[in-house]
C-alpha cells in the first residue's frame, strides 16, 4: 500500500499551487480504500486456497530444485544412471562437489564467465531504459493529447505485438550493416527496444489514462504545461506500472539468446551470459552436466532483480492490462 | 517511492559487485593465457609466403564453440604472430539457421565454414560466395581425394576447400570385454553379423545398444546407419544417385539395404543392450545410447568419431589397449573401404589479399598440422599433408588413419546433402516410426520418397 499512499503526498507537494482541499479529498479516498482492502483480504483468505497454492508452489519448485542438486553432483556418470533424488540419501552426500562450478566460472580458451557477465549488464541496462523512455513519452500523448487517428495509431501498435520477431530479423539487420551500426552494441540495444516497445506503450499507456483526468486537468488549470505535468504529476504515479514493465523486459533481454545472436554475433565482444551458456556444452552438446551449474549462475541476477521489484510486478502489471 | 528507488539501486549495486567478484575469479584465468603466450613463437619461415599483413583483419565464422572454438583460435596463432593479421573469430551452434540471412543483410564474415555441402550449396546459389582462389585449388588438388573436392564445388569449379573431417563408419566396443569373451575384431560385414549371433548366444548381454533420440533431430543416428549399410550393400555409385534422387528412395536396392540393417537394429535377441526392447531405441538419448558399453551392458555401439568424448568425460580411456576402442564398420568385401563421414568447408566472401592469404593458409598442411597439435581430441581431417603423430586423441589417430587410407571411398552424410524436408524431417520422422512403430521397410521408403519435394 506504501506506493499508492506515497502518491498522492507527492502530488500535493509536486504541485504546490493546487488547493489544499483538493489534497484532503484525494485523502480522504484513500481511507476508503484501505477498507476496501481489508474486506477484499477477508473474502480472498482461506486455509484450504493458502494450501492449495502452497502445494502448487511446491510441485513448481520440485523441477529447479532437481536442477540445483544436480549442479552439485560431481560424477558424470552419477548423473547419467542415476536420479537427482539419490544423490539426496545420505550414504550419496560424498558425491557432492563444487567442480561444475569451478569450471563454468573458470571458463574456457580466450573468453571467461566474467566477459559474458559484463556483456550481459551492458546490453540489459540500456534495453530496459530505452524503451521505458520512449513508451512513456508516448503513452502519455496517447493518453492526454488528443490528436486525430490517435485511437488508430494506438491500435497499430498495439497489433506490433503479434508480430513474430523472426521475420523482422533480415530486413532489420540489413538496415543496421548500411547505417554502418552493425557489430556494436547499438543493434542489441535498438533491437530489444523496439522489440519491447509494444507492449511498454500498451501497458504504460493504459496505466496512464487511469490517472484521475482531475488531477491532470487541475494541474492544467494552475497553468502546468505538458512537460510540468509529465514529469510533476504523471511520473511519480508511474513509478509501480515502470517498475513492473521494467521487471518484464530485464527478464526478457537478460535471458534472451536469439536476438544477441542473430544480431550481435557470438563474440565475446558482445554475446551475453546466455550465449555462453549455450556454447557451454560444447559443439556437440558432450558437456551437458555443465548446464544445471552455469543456469544457476546466470539466474542470480534476475532474481536479485525480480525479488528486489517483486512487489510492483503483479500490480502494475494488472493495473495496466485489465483496468483502462 | 525512496524505498523503491534504494532497492533498484541495491539491486543494481549486488549484480556489478557480483560481475566484480567473477572478474576476480576471471583474473587467474586471465594469469594462465599469459603463460600460454610465453610459449617460444613459431618458425616464421613457412609464413613468409603469405607476405606482411600487419593491421589487416580477417573475420572468420564456424559452429565450433567452447573448447573446439578456442583450438580453432590456438590454431590461428603462427599465422597472425608471423603475418601480423588478426583473426576475429566467431563460433555459433546456430550458423546453419543464420548464416543464409546474414549473407542477405551483407552482415557475413569473410570466411564462413560451412559444415554442410547442402547448405554450402544453397549459399553459392545466392552468387556471394566467390570462387577459390588459385592457391588454394591447387592444395585442395594436392591434399584432398577427387570426392572431398567435389563436394566443395558447384559445376566443376571449386569454391570451398575442406577443412575438419570425421568419420561416421565406426563401431566401439571394450577391448577387454572382447579378450575375456575371446571375441575378435569382425573384417566383413558377414563377419560381424556371426559375431552379433555369438554374443547373443553367450547370453551375457545383448550384443547392440542403439539410440536415436535427440529432441528435434530425433533419427538422425537412424539415418547415419541406413547411409552406412547402402553404402555397403548397395555400393558408393548407388549411393550418390540415392542422395542426388536421380533413383528413387524406394529403389529395391535401398529397401533392401534397410532390410539389411534390420537384421541387426530390429532383431529383438540383439537390441536394445542393457535398456529396453526395439521400441526403446526410439526414446533413447543417442547420447546416453553407448556408454553401456563400459559397464558391459552392451558389447557394439555404432556411431562416429566424436562419440569418443562422451566416453572419456564418463571416465573411460579410449584407446586401443584402453577401456574402450572402436572399429571400422566393416564392408562386405574388404578390399573397398565406404566410410560414411562429415566435415566442414570453408567458403570466402571477400577477396582482399590478407583474406585470401588466410584462405590459403587454411587449406594448406602447417595449418592442419597446427590444429592437430592445438587440439586434445576430436578433431581430424581428410587433409593428407597432416602428419598422424600431431594427432593427440587415439580415435583421431584411427580416423585419419581411415581417411588417409588409398582404398577408402569417403562419402558425405547424405541426410545433410538431401533437401531439407527429407534429410532433417521426413527421412528422421520415418526411421523414428521405423524403431517406434516397427514400420515396414518398404513403408518408410515409399513414405519418405512420396514426401520428396517434386
Amino acid at each position: 500500500m506504501s506506493g499508492i499512499q506515497a502518491a498522492p503526498a507527492a502530488v500535493t507537494a509536486g504541485s504546490g499551487r493546487a488547493g489544499a482541499g483538493r489534497g484532503d479529498g484525494i485523502g480522504g479516498g484513500n481511507r476508503g480504500l484501505g477498507g476496501r482492502a481489508a474486506r477484499a483480504k477477508r473474502n480472498l483468505t482461506s486455509p484450504w486456497a493458502s494450501g492449495i497454492a502452497i502445494g502448487i508452489g511446491l510441485l513448481w519448485s520440485v523441477p529447479t530444485f532437481g536442477l540445483l542438486v544436480t549442479s552439485f553432483r560431481g560424477s558424470v556418470k552419477e548423473i547419467q544412471s542415476t536420479g537427482w533424488w539419490q544423490a539426496l540419501s545420505p550414504s550419496n552426500w560424498s558425491g557432492f562437489s563444487l567442480d561444475h562450478y569451478r569450471t563454468v566460472l573458470s571458463g574456457s580458451g580466450t573468453a571467461n564467465l566474467a566477459d559474458y557477465f559484463i556483456n550481459s549488464i551492458v546490453v540489459t541496462l540500456p534495453a530496459v531504459v530505452i524503451p521505458i523512455f520512449l513508451a512513456l513519452l508516448a503513452a502519455y500523448a496517447f493518453a492526454w493529447i488528443p490528436f486525430r487517428g490517435s485511437n488508430l495509431l494506438f491500435v497499430g501498435i498495439f497489433a506490433l505485438q503479434v508480430v513474430p520477431i523472426q521475420v523482422a530479423m533480415v530486413p532489420l539487420l540489413t538496415q543496421y550493416v548500411n547505417l554502418g551500426l552493425n557489430a556494436s552494441f547499438w543493434v542489441l540495444w535498438l533491437s530489444h527496444a523496439m522489440f519491447g516497445l509494444p507492449l511498454a506503450i500498451f501497458l504504460l499507456h493504459n496505466f496512464m489514462k487511469d490517472i484521475p483526468s482531475s488531477l491532470v486537468e487541475a494541474a492544467r488549470v494552475d497553468g502546468a504545461g505538458h512537460v510540468t505535468i509529465f514529469f510533476r504529476v504523471v511520473l511519480p504515479l508511474m513509478v509501480p506500472a515502470i517498475a513492473s514493465f521494467a521487471i518484464f523486459q530485464f527478464l526478457w533481454v537478460w535471458n534472451d539468446l536469439l536476438v544477441a545472436l542473430a544480431f550481435g554475433g557470438n563474440t565475446p565482444d558482445l554475446a551475453p551470459i546466455t550465449a555462453r551458456l549455450s556454447d557451454m556444452a560444447g559443439s556437440l552438446g558432450a558437456k551437458w552436466h555443465l548446464l544445471s551449474a552455469g543456469a544457476f549462475v546466470s539466474m542470480i541476477v534476475p532474481m536479485v532483480v525480480f525479488l528486489a521489484l517483486q512487489r510492483y510486478f503483479v500490480r502494475g502489471l494488472l493495473a495496466g492490462s485489465v483496468k483502462g | 517511492m525512496k524505498r523503491s528507488t534504494t532497492k533498484a539501486a541495491l539491486a543494481a549495486a549486488t549484480g556489478l559487485a557480483l560481475a566484480a567478484g567473477m572478474a576476480a575469479c576471471g583474473g587467474t584465468n586471465g594469469a594462465d593465457g599469459g603463460d600460454a603466450a610465453e610459449t617460444p613463437k613459431s618458425d616464421c619461415a613457412a609464413y613468409d609466403q603469405y607476405g606482411d599483413l600487419k593491421g589487416k583483419s580477417i573475420s572468420v565464422y564456424t559452429t565450433f564453440v567452447d573448447i573446439e572454438g578456442a583450438s580453432y583460435e590456438e590454431s590461428f596463432k603462427p599465422f597472425s604472430e608471423c603475418t601480423g593479421a588478426t583473426i576475429k573469430y566467431e563460433g555459433s551452434k546456430s550458423l546453419t539457421a543464420d548464416v543464409l540471412g546474414r549473407i542477405e543483410a551483407g552482415a557475413v564474415a569473410d570466411l564462413v565454414a560451412f559444415p554442410q555441402p547442402g547448405l554450402l550449396q544453397q549459399a553459392i546459389a545466392t552468387g556471394k560466395v566467390l570462387e577459390a582462389p588459385a592457391a588454394v585449388a591447387a592444395n585442395v588438388d594436392q591434399y584432398w581425394t577427387a570426392s572431398w573436392r567435389d563436394y566443395g564445388s558447384v559445376d566443376g569449379k571449386l569454391y570451398a576447400a575442406p577443412l575438419g573431417a570425421s568419420v561416421k563408419s565406426l563401431v566401439w566396443y571394450s577391448p577387454s570385454a572382447f579378450d575375456q569373451a575371446g571375441y575378435s575384431v569382425p573384417e566383413t560385414w558377414d563377419e560381424l553379423l556371426d559375431l552379433t549371433k555369438r554374443i547373443a548366444d553367450d547370453g551375457v548381454a545383448k550384443p547392440w545398444c542403439v539410440g536415436i533420440a535427440d529432441g528435434d533431430a530425433t533419427g538422425w543416428v537412424a539415418t547415419d546407419w541406413v547411409e552406412d549399410l547402402v553404402l555397403r550393400s548397395a555400393g558408393p555409385e548407388v549411393y550418390d544417385q540415392w542422395v542426388a534422387h536421380e533413383i528413387p528412395f524406394n529403389d529395391p536396392r535401398i529397401v533392401d539395404s534397410l532390410k539389411e540393417m534390420s537384421k541387426i537394429t530390429r532383431d529383438g535377441a540383439y537390441v536394445n543392450a542393457g535398456i529396453g526392447d526395439i521400441q526403446s531405441i526410439a526414446a533413447t538419448m543417442w547420447s546416453d545410447a553407448g556408454t553401456p558399453v563400459m559397464d558391459g551392458q552392451c558389447f557394439l555401439h555404432r556411431q562416429a568419431s566424436f562419440y569418443g568424448g562422451y566416453f572419456t568425460d564418463a571416465g573411460a580411456k579410449v584407446a586401443e589397449n584402453g577401456d574402450i576402442w572402436a572399429f571400422y564398420l566393416p564392408s562386405s568385401d574388404p578390399s573397398t573401404k565406404p566410410i560414411l563421414g562429415g566435415g566442414d568447408f570453408v567458403a570466402a566472401f571477400a577477396d582482399r589479399p590478407e583474406v585470401v592469404a588466410f584462405q590459403t593458409f587454411l587449406s594448406s598442411p602447417e595449418w592442419a598440422n597446427t590444429k592437430a597439435k592445438a587440439t586434445e581430441g576430436g578433431w581430424t581431417t581428410a587433409n593428407s599433408g597432416l602428419e598422424k603423430g600431431n594427432l593427440k586423441s587415439a580415435v583421431d589417430q584411427l580416423a585419419f588413419g581411415l581417411l588417409a587410407d588409398p582404398s577408402a571411398e569417403f562419402r558425405f552424410d547424405g541426410s545433410d546433402l538431401m533437401p531439407g524436408v527429407i534429410g532433417a524431417d521426413a527421412f528422421f520422422k520415418q526411421m523414428t516410426s521405423y524403431f517406434a512403430e516397427g514400420k515396414s521397410e518398404q513403408a518408410v521408403a515409399d513414405a519418405i520418397e512420396a514426401a520428396w519435394p517434386k
